[in-house]
């Protein structure tokens, strides 16, 4: 029974994941289309609500191009390791409180282990495979700049994020996401007592996802398309999906350390209970993900790409200095505060 | 054959056999590669002993660090610059000694340990919390001692790999 709960919510989640996933994706290019003065897709269904089926369609038809000198195989699972990791991120986060069907409570978490924080920041550090590989087995030279720029930033960026949770998680005392959450109630969330923490986090993570304004590793002008220059139809298919699950999995991320997970505040004077609770928690998380891949998005068409040498100094000098200030502060306000 | 003695095997088997093609592949790549599955399989060990945190540790920097530089150096060498790195046998008679030698020596241990067999009782839910403990009470010397080493090795690394400016300014 217990097998059979956790294949229906693995189930669950992916499918919603994904639906997401090919929404952002439409949202992406509507918000980037109004930014821009111009209308966007629109044509396929209402208000262009048809167009990522469409996409899809159109991916899955096209011809599978594999240049004469790549390596086959490396070519092939450089998509399958971005996307199985962008996936498996997400069992680790909490999206609800719990749950009770049928007089039995289910957690709403898919794999509640006790160093979610760490697994969370060794999944972070795979990515760099899916990367790397595309990168060299395409071999091109602009796939090649791509994977090399990607692994550099992806490491630089990687320290400074691990580096700003640690903060969040000397206040919690745990390593556990649920726990994480539950510490965060009331108004008392992480990005009030580590707002450093949080901005670095932040910035952190949009340098591991490769989005504006750190997205050089795809960096159109000069790359072609960077890593994935040489991937056509579902394999370049994979590629966009990982991207935009990344992003998601990233906002869900920053929503759990910083911004309280599901937690609405007040919701206990207000008097609610039970599942309407858990309902309106599990929508709360949804609110506050959905938003911050809207602030990913404005960021993406309103600030320009930096310099490689701007991004490694920021990474190097600014960021990782501010996340290990940020550290000893917070194990000073622990001490004195207690 | 208990589900633990199958999943055992299982991770004996991948880590020892990619183990195996690190060592005898003929392409530098491949024994690269071959490496990440031999880390993932002793991470495999760890959990089945319980000890999770040693586990994410080793996926974390063996496999997200050091792997990545590791094959990233080798691809670059082998295939932009088109070098071939030489992965041929060399002093042959030397190495055996040594790694009989060594060979000895492990299995000298092996035999004179005396091994506890009883299986493991999971005292915390974590061992996180416990090991930062001891890190920071008991063996707190060997921590500072191995964290200053490896600053100095940093520090090093930076040094050796810097431009040498005053032989440019000079030239």
């Amino acid at each position: 029974m217990e097998t059979l709960i956790d294949i229906v919510k693995i189930v669950t989640v992916m499918g919603i994941l994904l639906g997401v996933v090919a929404y952002v994706v439409l949202l992406e290019r509507r918000v980037a289309a109004a930014i821009q003065n111009r209308i966007g897709p629109n044509r396929v269904g209402w208000q262009g609500l048809l167009q990522p089926l469409a996409d899809v369609v159109k991916l899955v038809m096209k011809e599978d191009i594999v240049p004469r000198n790549a390596h086959r195989f490396l070519h092939d699972l450089a998509p399958i390791i971005s996307i199985s990791i962008a996936m498996t991120t997400f069992a680790v986060i909490p999206f609800g409180d719990s749950i009770t069907l049928f007089g039995r409570t289910i957690k709403l978490q898919i794999a509640d282990i006790n160093i979610g924080v760490l697994y969370i920041l060794a999944m972070t550090s795979l990515g760099v495979y899916g990367v790397t590989l595309s990168g060299w087995s395409s071999n091109s030279k602009y796939s090649l700049l791509g994977g090399l720029r990607s692994s550099a930033q992806m490491l630089s960026y990687e320290i400074s994020m691990g580096l700003a949770v640690i903060g969040v998680i000397m206040i919690a005392g745990s390593l556990r996401l649920d726990r994480i959450v539950e510490m965060q109630s009331g108004w008392m969330w992480n990005i009030v007592l580590q707002p450093i923490g949080f901005i670095t986090f932040t910035v952190a993570a949009f340098a591991e996802t490769n989005r504006h304004p750190f997205d050089l590793p795809e960096a159109e002008p000069e790359l072609v398309g960077g890593y994935h220059t040489e991937y056509s139809g579902l394999k370049f298919g994979l590629f966009f999906l990982a991207e935009y699950s990344n992003m998601v999995v990233a906002s869900a991320l920053i929503t759990t350390l910083f911004l309280g997970g599901w937690q609405i505040p007040y919701a206990a004077e207000m008097g609610l209970s039970g599942n309407l609770l858990s309902v309106l928690q599990v929508g709360a998380f949804c609110a506050k993900v959905l938003l911050l891949v809207l602030f990913f998005i404005i960021v993406r068409w309103t600030i320009p790409r930096f310099r490689y040498d701007q991004l490694m100094s920021l990474g190097w000098k600014v960021m990782l200095p501010l996340a290990i200030l940020n550290i000893l502060a917070t194990g000073l306000a622990i001490l004195l505060i207690g | 054959m208990t589900l633990i003695d199958v999943i055992f095997w299982f991770f004996a088997a991948v880590t020892l056999g990619s183990a195996a093609v690190v060592v005898f592949s003929r392409n530098i790549i491949y024994s690269a590669f071959a490496l990440l599955f031999t880390f993932f399989g002793v991470a495999g060990f760890y959990v089945l002993l319980g000890a999770d945190f040693i586990a994410i540790t080793q996926l974390l920097i063996y496999v997200g660090g050091i792997l990545v530089l590791l094959v990233f150096g080798v691809m670059l060498t082998n295939k932009v610059v088109s070098v071939d790195i030489k992965s041929g046998t060399l002093n042959a008679g030397v190495a055996m000694v040594v790694v009989s030698l060594t060979a000895g020596t492990i299995a000298g241990i092996f035999y004179a340990t005396e091994w506890k067999t009883a299986p493991a009782e999971m005292l915390q839910p974590t061992t996180a919390g416990e090991l930062g403990t001891m890190m920071m009470t008991s063996y707190l010397l060997p921590f500072e001692v191995a964290s200053v080493v490896l600053l100095v090795a940093l520090i090093g690394a930076a040094m050796v790999s810097r431009r040498d400016r005053s032989k440019q300014e000079a030239a």
